[in-house]
């Protein structure tokens, strides 16, 4: 089960981007047993999350660390073109007991930010995955991607995290 | 991201050395998020957000472990005149039944080595809560002034309760009295005003002690309770629909708001009451006899005034909430000093702080800057406590 993923990652790295539907199919197939239903959704160690679709990553925090941050307050996003490296600090997110710093999940261009969840802070608490998203990327690197985490693996690392 | 679960670092403890509250199970049950405070594993928040306990705290009422502070009985003849050399209060002349703040000051340099409720019971005995961060070090001052204390005669006995034996729970909020009065029967609540302290036999265990304080604002109670019975107390609480749990989380912003330092964060053994706005604590006896621990240093900043002061902060403008650490900047841009705390303010919708600046800036109205990750925070020099607080005082 773990080695498919492995390979299935490798083959998304590898192949056009054209042919991702093919690879996800192989990842659904690969993951029948698993629990996750999310395919396309790549994960840090340092629990941002990032979706890519014709070489734009759109990036967001998970839904451990939203939970673990508590209500989000505000929101501090890197600016419009913005050229970041991978685990760069890019950005805050403050909560009331205190403030988080954003890494960059990958290398890249920043070429939208949300400004919805600037004014209303509380949607990355309420839709981290979807409304509460917070920047996106014009990858420079699609290959750093196999580094990052899927879903499954990234629901074993955040049950040994405690950070 | 680096997800800060907790304002304060912690210096790391072995599985071993780190201790847990004997209601530590209690806390899981109820989905209490435990982190490392002061050597404690403690409840950092339970299944609400911050904020809804917070705001619970200030409308209806909230129970508090606290049973990492350090708890002390002083025994003894000379009970009195031993706490005066080590505490800022006038201790012989407190009243029976009656708590006070007070601090524990260096006297050769006037610094803050704690803060403290201290209550002249009527027992034989003085009761003390001090900070669970100064537990070490409080031990080691009582017990050495202890030793010099007795050489020279006098009489003197300290009882440190060890939290295995002795456990603190804060009820805070202006429900706390209602919910309280139906599980105490020896007692009438409302004869028992703020800062008043008297035993009571709490859900049926005798013994407890009552002090009408606390860490918010509020109206509340710190109740003082055996180990061996505390969980089945906090659950007569909880059991009451008004009564919901609060962790650090919650006190921490609730304590900004009502202006009330943390120590180690606000005051420390750099700070004096002078620059820390705490002369108030200094009982006028003990200045006009200008006996105190600290004397000779604070009596001269009193006359001559001093560099920094302990001053509030609020923030006009949303934006980014300024942090402990921050540096505070003056109009022209030099620097005038740093930020000690700061949150969200939960009740005003506004970023509070409170931090030193150069008593230059420290008059109420004073517009400074805050650096926070490179941008600088408009803010404003604000007369303290935030929101106002809510105690259950005796009617003149």
């Amino acid at each position: 089960m773990f080695s498919s993923k492995v390979i299935g990652i490798t083959k998304i790295t590898r192949c056009t981007w054209t042919n991702m539907n093919n690879v996800q199919m192989l990842l659904t197939n690969s993951m029948r047993f698993s629990t996750s239903s999310i395919k396309d959704r790549y994960y840090t160690d340092k629990h941002e999350w990032i979706d890519v679709n014709n070489k734009i990553g759109t990036v967001g925090i998970s839904h451990y660390a939203q939970d673990a941050l508590g209500d989000v307050v505000y929101a501090e996003l890197p600016a419009v073109g913005t050229e970041v490296k991978i685990k760069d600090e890019c950005g805050a997110l403050e909560s009331v007991k205190a403030a988080s710093e954003l890494y960059s999940p990958v290398s890249g261009k920043v070429v939208e930010i949300n400004s919805l969840v600037e004014t209303k802070p509380a949607l990355i608490n309420q839709s981290c995955y979807k409304d509460g998203w917070l920047f996106k990327l014009e990858l420079s690197s699609e290959e750093e991607i196999s580094n990052l985490m899927n879903e499954e693996q990234y629901g074993e690392f955040i049950k040994q995290d405690h950070s | 991201m680096k997800i800060s679960l907790w304002i304060f670092s912690e210096r790391s403890y072995s599985n071993n050395d780190i201790k847990k509250t004997a209601l530590y199970d209690f806390h899981k049950k109820n989905e209490g998020k435990m982190v490392p405070f002061a050597g404690y594993l403690m409840p950092v928040k339970y299944a609400d957000s911050i904020t809804t306990s917070h705001l619970h705290t200030r409308k209806l009422c909230s129970l508090f472990d606290v049973s990492h502070m350090l708890q002390t009985k002083i025994y003894g003849k000379h009970k009195k005149k031993f706490m005066e050399r080590i505490c800022v209060t006038d201790v012989e002349s407190m009243g029976k039944g009656k708590s006070a703040l007070s601090l524990f000051v260096d006297d050769e340099t006037g610094g803050i080595l704690d803060d403290l409720i201290i209550t002249n019971t009527d027992e034989d005995y003085l009761y003390m809560v001090t900070n669970a961060s100064c537990k070490e070090q409080d031990m080691k001052i009582l017990t050495e002034q202890q030793e010099i204390f007795k050489s020279s005669g006098h009489d003197i006995t300290l009882e440190f309760l060890d939290s295995k034996d002795q456990s603190l729970l804060a009820l805070q909020g202006p429900g706390s009295m209602s919910v309280l009065q139906k599980l105490v029967s020896s007692i009438d609540l409302s004869k028992l005003y703020f800062m008043d302290s008297s035993t009571a036999t709490v859900c049926g265990v005798p013994d407890c002690r009552i002090n009408r304080c606390g860490y918010t604002g509020e109206d509340g109670f710190e109740i003082s309770v055996p180990s061996s019975r505390v969980e089945m107390i906090a659950e007569s609480f909880v059991a009451n629909d008004s009564v919901k749990l609060a962790g650090l989380g919650a006190r921490d912003t609730l304590r900004l708001e009502a202006g009330m330092c943390l120590y180690g964060s606000d005051i420390s053994r750099e700070t004096t009451p002078v620059e820390a706005a705490l002369v108030w604590t200094i009982s006028r006896k003990r200045r006009d006899e200008k006996r105190f621990p600290g004397a000779s240093i604070i009596l001269k900043q009193l006359t001559e005034g001093v560099q920094r002061k302990r001053v509030g902060l609020i923030q006009k403008e949303q934006g980014a909430p300024v942090r402990g650490g921050a540096v505070i900047f003056g109009g022209d841009g030099q620097k005038i000093g740093s930020v000690t705390s700061g949150c969200p303010s939960p009740s005003l919708l506004q970023n509070i702080a409170m931090g030193y600046v150069d008593s230059k800036f420290a008059k109420n109205g004073t517009e400074v800057q805050v650096a926070v990750r490179g941008n600088k925070i408009s803010m404003v020099v604000t007369k303290m406590p935030f929101v106002k607080s809510n105690y259950y005082s005796k009617p003149n």
